[in-house]
């Protein structure tokens, strides 16, 4: 087998799969300014988005902040600089930790099951039964997750952002012996206005990755069970690497000075 | 009236449709009788836009409607026109029996109040033999033979021009099957729609069609009135009444 021909074939198929995602990802933000709507799909979706995911978000960011205030005291220890950890908690939770841990989270919970209740819809004819009722499967599943992850996921990154450095606050002063009050000030001198902004814009950009992950997998489901697991498997693998890349690249933009 | 010409429709390597030509007038009442596997419900789709065929025309009314794009008003138009009852029912599975009944008047152009739309929906489920009870559950609560008859009101609820029911009366039991049979005969009769129905029972064929076609071997082997089908001279349609095992269609496929 010819080497070359191999590795050529893999770029075009994933040339061809961007391309795919890019028009699924305009066509979804195009019914935006075309009615109709369905607000109470995109209700529903806020809430199991937003309201549902909370309990995940905070467990994952409460002991990420509390281990990372353990591991920066101890590293710090070694050129006697201890007493960073609540800038170094509060910088690495709200820039780096908080938005990319709250988007994995989602692409395990939210992305996978979009992904599974969309692909099960389409082999069981579902969408072809939308379709025939005049309904548009885009403007009725596919924009309501998508604009209600892009939207919520802000406030889901910001709660664990705060969640995530009470964990730092909380092993700092109950196990390291820091001040309360100190900590807290520490904390809130050091943040920036740019660190809030830049871990809440690449929130939405999460979320607006998970969710159309899970519905662009799922809207290309094959056919049986096996469809629905494979489609599943791929949103989900999908949207956590895109999660991961679009970390990189934003915070390239916000902080390469 | 609905119109096929020449419609060819293979997945992969796989032909289904070779060639499918029919005519079906304006509230006459047609069945479609073939094998399991020769692309009926792949031909009602091929009518309905969701399954792209390979080539030929459909035209509704003389309207040519294979290529209309998704989303356009005339596709729109065209799908406000039709019910369909999809073989596995295809209900959604998030909403209530009602809210599945209702569809189409809880949203969209058809839009009604709720309790206006409930009233409706619980007044179809009547008519396909299920109680009001019924219309507060889960489509996951129902039997497969409930499902079908949800799915049946489903698409009469909005009393669309035209409808197509894929196996309206598979998994009932004959009792059932008989109320439903007279219902989609009162449908063509009574609301004056066009109907396409799809079984594989000859005593619903009888009570049900106008007119009958069989599909073998990707195209139409035999068409004409109900009354000719038992002297029809056509081996598959013989075969098919006889439900003999000798015969134009094999019995391994
Ligand atoms: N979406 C699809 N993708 C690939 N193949 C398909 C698809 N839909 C149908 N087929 C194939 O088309 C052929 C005809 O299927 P179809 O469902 O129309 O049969 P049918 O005549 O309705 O049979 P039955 O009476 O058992 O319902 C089958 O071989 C099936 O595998
Ligand atoms: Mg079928």
């Amino acid at each position: 087998m010819n080497v070359l021909a191999i590795i050529g074939r893999a770029v075009l198929a994933m040339l061809a799969a961007i391309g795919r995602v890019t028009l699924f990802a305009v066509d979804t933000v195009s019914h935006l300014g075309r009615p109709p709507y369905y607000p109470r799909e995109f209700a529903q979706a806020l809430v199991q988005i937003g309201y549902f995911s909370l309990p995940v978000v905070g467990l994952t960011t409460i002991f990420t902040g509390g281990a990372l205030a353990l591991q920066i005291y101890a590293g710090g220890a070694r050129f006697s600089a201890e007493a960073v950890v609540p800038q170094i908690v509060a910088i690495g939770m709200v820039r780096e930790l908080g938005p990319v841990l709250v988007g994995l989270m989602i692409a395990a919970r939210v992305t996978s099951s979009i992904a599974a209740e969309i692909a099960t819809m389409k082999v069981t004819e579902q969408i072809d039964a939308l379709i025939t009722l005049s309904t548009n499967p885009a403007k009725y599943l596919t924009l309501p997750r998508v604009l209600a992850a892009t939207v919520v996921m802000p406030f889901l990154v910001g709660v664990g952002d705060i969640i995530g450095i009470m964990g730092g606050y909380l092993v700092g002063v109950e196990r390291l012996g820091f001040n309360a009050g100190t900590y807290l000030r520490n904390t809130i001198d050091f943040l920036e206005p740019l660190d809030v902004v830049s871990s809440l814009t690449k929130a939405a950009v999460f979320g607006f990755l998970a969710a159309l992950m899970g519905c662009y997998f799922g809207m290309r489901s094959d056919r049986g069970a096996q469809g629905v697991g494979r489609a599943t498997k791929s949103a989900v693998v999908a949207a956590s690497v895109l999660i991961l890349a679009a970390n990189f690249v934003l915070t390239e933009l916000f902080f390469s000075a | 009236m609905i119109e096929l010409v020449d419609v060819h429709k293979a997945f992969g390597a796989n032909t289904v449709l070779t060639g499918v030509n029919l005519t079906l007038r304006k509230g006459r009442s047609m069945v479609i009788i073939g094998g399991s596997g020769t692309g009926k419900s792949v031909l009602l789709k091929c009518v309905l836009g969701l399954v792209q065929p390979d080539k030929g025309a459909i035209s509704v009314d003389g309207t040519d409607v294979t290529n209309l794009r998704q989303g356009t008003p005339e596709r729109d138009a065209f799908l406000a026109r039709f019910g369909m009852l999809f073989q596995g029912s295809a209900l959604f599975d998030s909403l209530p029996v009602w809210q599945n009944v209702a569809f189409r008047l809880l949203r969209g152009s058809l839009k009604k109040p709720r309790t206006e739309a409930h009233e409706i929906a619980v007044e179809k489920l009547r008519r396909v033999g299920l109680s009001p009870d019924v219309a507060e559950l889960f489509p996951a609560e129902l039997s497969g033979g409930m499902q079908k008859r949800v799915g049946l009101a489903r698409a009469i609820a909005t009393e669309p021009e035209i409808i197509f029911f894929d196996e309206p009366t598979t998994g009932l039991d004959p009792i059932m099957a008989g109320v439903i049979n007279d219902l989609i005969r009162g449908i063509a009769n009574e609301m004056g729609s066009t109907a396409m129905t799809i079984t594989h029972d000859m005593s619903s064929v009888r009570a049900i069609a106008d007119e009958v076609a069989m599909l073998h071997d990707g195209m139409i082997q035999w068409t004409g009135p109900a009354s000719e089908m038992d002297s029809s001279g056509d081996p598959c349609v013989a075969q098919f009444i006889a439900g003999s095992a000798e015969g134009p269609i094999e019995t391994v496929r």
